[in-house]
Parts: structure tokens; C-alpha cells; sequence
């Protein structure tokens, strides 16, 4: 099937639409089903079933990628609005990012003891918690190995954004703040599309935190990297 | 022609992000960059936020299916991906629910802390 699909430039971005539909056209039916996490797997699933490879299908998705940026910088937009926010809770909202990119990293050192990881390994999974354009950069940089880098990050993204909203219940996590930033830094991008479902308060904090966690993480990567 | 304009100011502050990236050598995407240029821009009035905010707010919307193509890339990551599979899976796991957990706890505490004492 590849061939008849291969320089299509339309193929991949109507799949990804299509589907998008379709998960939100299951979700009201059943309510914890995420539209997004959905098309992922139906598309993985169509491609593997017809034997379309991934770049075919990117020929056409990669326009849809095209908007990452753009997005990314329209986040800028509601933590302009939730700035009043930001300036009277500085020291706390930092305070927690700091916490979480140390846990972070801090526990991938931790496992990777564990499980006895090379320090290629090591440093593949180091940036799993951030945003991917960074991550990238941190597992290339120290020498890991940056496609799985980015598979973990895509399934930390994942996990966040279905589990985040259960795990802050579950550890009695309430305050809006709070629950931005944790969205933020423990999932990146795909942590603040839920926050951003929850409240503004709770996607712009969740926005801020994806920047200064990755940021934070590559001053910090220096420091961990040379632990295994 | 309200969209055309708001999506040039867009598109205009991702292409700075993007020269940000070119000529400062550190791993920083050129999204992140424009991000905290927008803010800038917002914060000293060079952009008035009524000039973004249409286009932005559906950008926004569609944020979710923006990021639709790279999650699918995972099916080209299963090759190198299953060698480490069990424990790249139960780190990612673990550390996804310690992280969020560690980072809201502190936050609130911290925030509730401030609220007792101011």
C-alpha cells in the first residue's frame, strides 16, 4: 500500500484529522477517552495494518508539525493574562519547578543504579520529563541516544496528560498554581494541554514551567550527566 | 483580514525565535525562544494583546493536533526502543508520578506557607 500513498501531500494531514475527529467523537461517548492519545494509536495501528511507513505518512503530517512553533508561542498569550499570578507567587512557582526537575533527574540517577544502565542509557532517559526540542539537545549533547530520548518523552507526555489530573487528586493537590506547575514540569507540553483544560491559571502556570523547567534541565543535565 | 494579521505577528516572532536559535549555540528551540519574545513584546506594549489574541486563542485550541505526527514517530523508536524497553518503561512511569507529585506538593505548600505568614 506504501506506493500508492508515497508524495502524497494530502494522505498523512487528512489522517491526522480524521482521526483527531474520531477520538472526539468517542469521547462523548466514553469520557475519560483523550482525542489526541487516541489518533496517535489509530494512526500507529492504520499505518502498521496497511504497511505504510512513517515517512509517507510524514510527507502530508509534517504541515501539521509545522504549527509546533507558532503554538508553542501562543502560549505566550494566557500566561500574559495570568501575569498578576506569576508576579505575586515568583518565589514559590520557581521553588516547585526547581523540586521537580531535581526529583526528576535525581530519579532517573536513582534507577538507573538500580537497573545498571551504561551511561548511554542513562543519559537517553536524563530529559524525560521535558519538552522534546530541548530533551533532544541534552541526550545528543552527553551522548545518549536521541530517538529513544524522544520516545520517552513522547510517553511521559503521554502518561502526564491521561494520569496527571488522578495523581495530583491522589497526593490531595488542589491550589491551581500548584497544579499548573506540577502538569508543566512533570509533562511538558502535553501536561499543559490538560492545565489548560482545567483553567487558565492552571495552563499558563503549566506553560511557564515547561520553559523554566527546560531550561533549568540543562544547566542541571551538566551536573547529572557525569553521575554514571 | 483580522486573522492575516494577528497570524504575520505569529509567524514573525517564531521566524526571531528562530534566528535566536541560530546564533546562540545552546540546545534552546526556536519555540521556546519566541515564546518568551511574545511575553516581552506583550509585557513592554510593542504588541498590544488584542492583536494576537484571535489567532492565538485558536491556536490554542488546536495545540492537541499539533503534536498528533510526533507521537505517531514512536512507532519508528520501537527498534532501538525494545533493547531498553522494561527499564525505560518502569523509569518513565515512576519518575512521570514522582515528579508531578514532588513538584504540586511543594508548590502548594509553599503558597500555603506564604498565605499563614503574610
Amino acid at each position: 500500500m506504501d506506493s500508492v500513498f508515497s508524495g502524497s501531500l494530502f494522505f498523512g494531514g487528512a489522517l491526522t484529522l480524521l482521526a483527531c475527529g474520531a477520538g472526539a467523537l468517542i469521547q462523548r461517548k466514553l469520557k475519560w477517552m483523550n482525542p489526541m492519545v487516541f489518533a496517535i494509536a489509530a494512526i500507529i495501528i492504520f499505518l502498521k495494518v496497511f504497511g505504510i511507513s512513517y515517512e509517507t505518512y510524514d510527507e502530508g503530517a509534517k504541515y501539521i508539525s509545522y504549527l509546533l512553533t507558532p503554538v508553542t508561542v501562543a502560549l505566550a498569550i494566557p500566561l500574559y493574562r495570568q501575569l498578576n499570578v506569576l508576579k505575586h507567587h515568583a518565589k514559590e512557582i520557581f521553588a516547585g519547578i526547581i523540586a521537580g526537575v531535581i526529583s526528576s533527574m535525581g530519579s532517573v540517577f536513582g534507577l538507573a543504579l538500580l537497573f545498571e544502565l551504561t551511561h548511554e542509557e542513562y543519559i537517553t532517559l536524563l530529559p524525560k520529563s521535558i519538552t522534546t526540542a530541548i530533551g533532544m539537545g541534552i541526550s545528543e549533547e552527553f551522548g545518549g541516544m536521541v530517538t529513544i530520548t524522544i520516545a520517552v518523552i513522547m510517553i511521559t507526555g503521554i502518561l502526564g496528560n491521561i494520569f496527571g489530573e488522578l495523581i495530583l487528586k491522589l497526593f490531595r493537590i488542589h491550589e491551581p498554581i500548584a497544579k499548573g506547575v506540577a502538569m508543566g514540569t512533570g509533562a511538558h507540553a502535553f501536561g499543559t494541554m490538560r492545565a489548560l483544560q482545567m483553567g487558565e491559571i492552571e495552563g499558563a502556570m503549566s506553560s511557564l514551567s515547561v520553559a523554566v523547567a527546560g531550561l533549568i534541565t540543562v544547566i542541571g543535565a551538566a551536573f547529572f550527566a557525569n553521575l554514571i | 483580514m483580522k486573522y492575516v494579521y494577528q497570524f504575520s505577528v505569529i509567524l514573525l516572532i517564531s521566524a526571531l525565535g528562530e534566528l535566536l536559535k541560530y546564533l546562540i549555540p545552546l540546545p534552546i528551540p526556536a519555540s521556546i525562544y519566541g515564546l518568551v519574545l511574545m511575553l516581552a513584546a506583550l509585557m513592554t506594549g510593542v504588541i498590544k494583546l488584542k492583536k494576537v489574541e484571535a489567532a492565538s486563542d485558536f491556536l490554542l485550541e488546536i495545540m492537541p493536533i499539533a503534536f498528533i505526527p510526533g507521537g505517531v514517530a514512536l512507532l519508528t523508536a520501537w527498534d532501538s526502543l525494545k533493547n531498553m524497553l522494561v527499564p525505560a518503561l518502569v523509569i518513565t512511569i515512576v519518575t512521570t508520578v514522582f515528579v508531578i507529585c514532588v513538584t504540586g506538593t511543594v508548590t502548594q505548600l509553599m503558597i500555603k506557607g506564604g498565605k499563614k505568614n503574610g
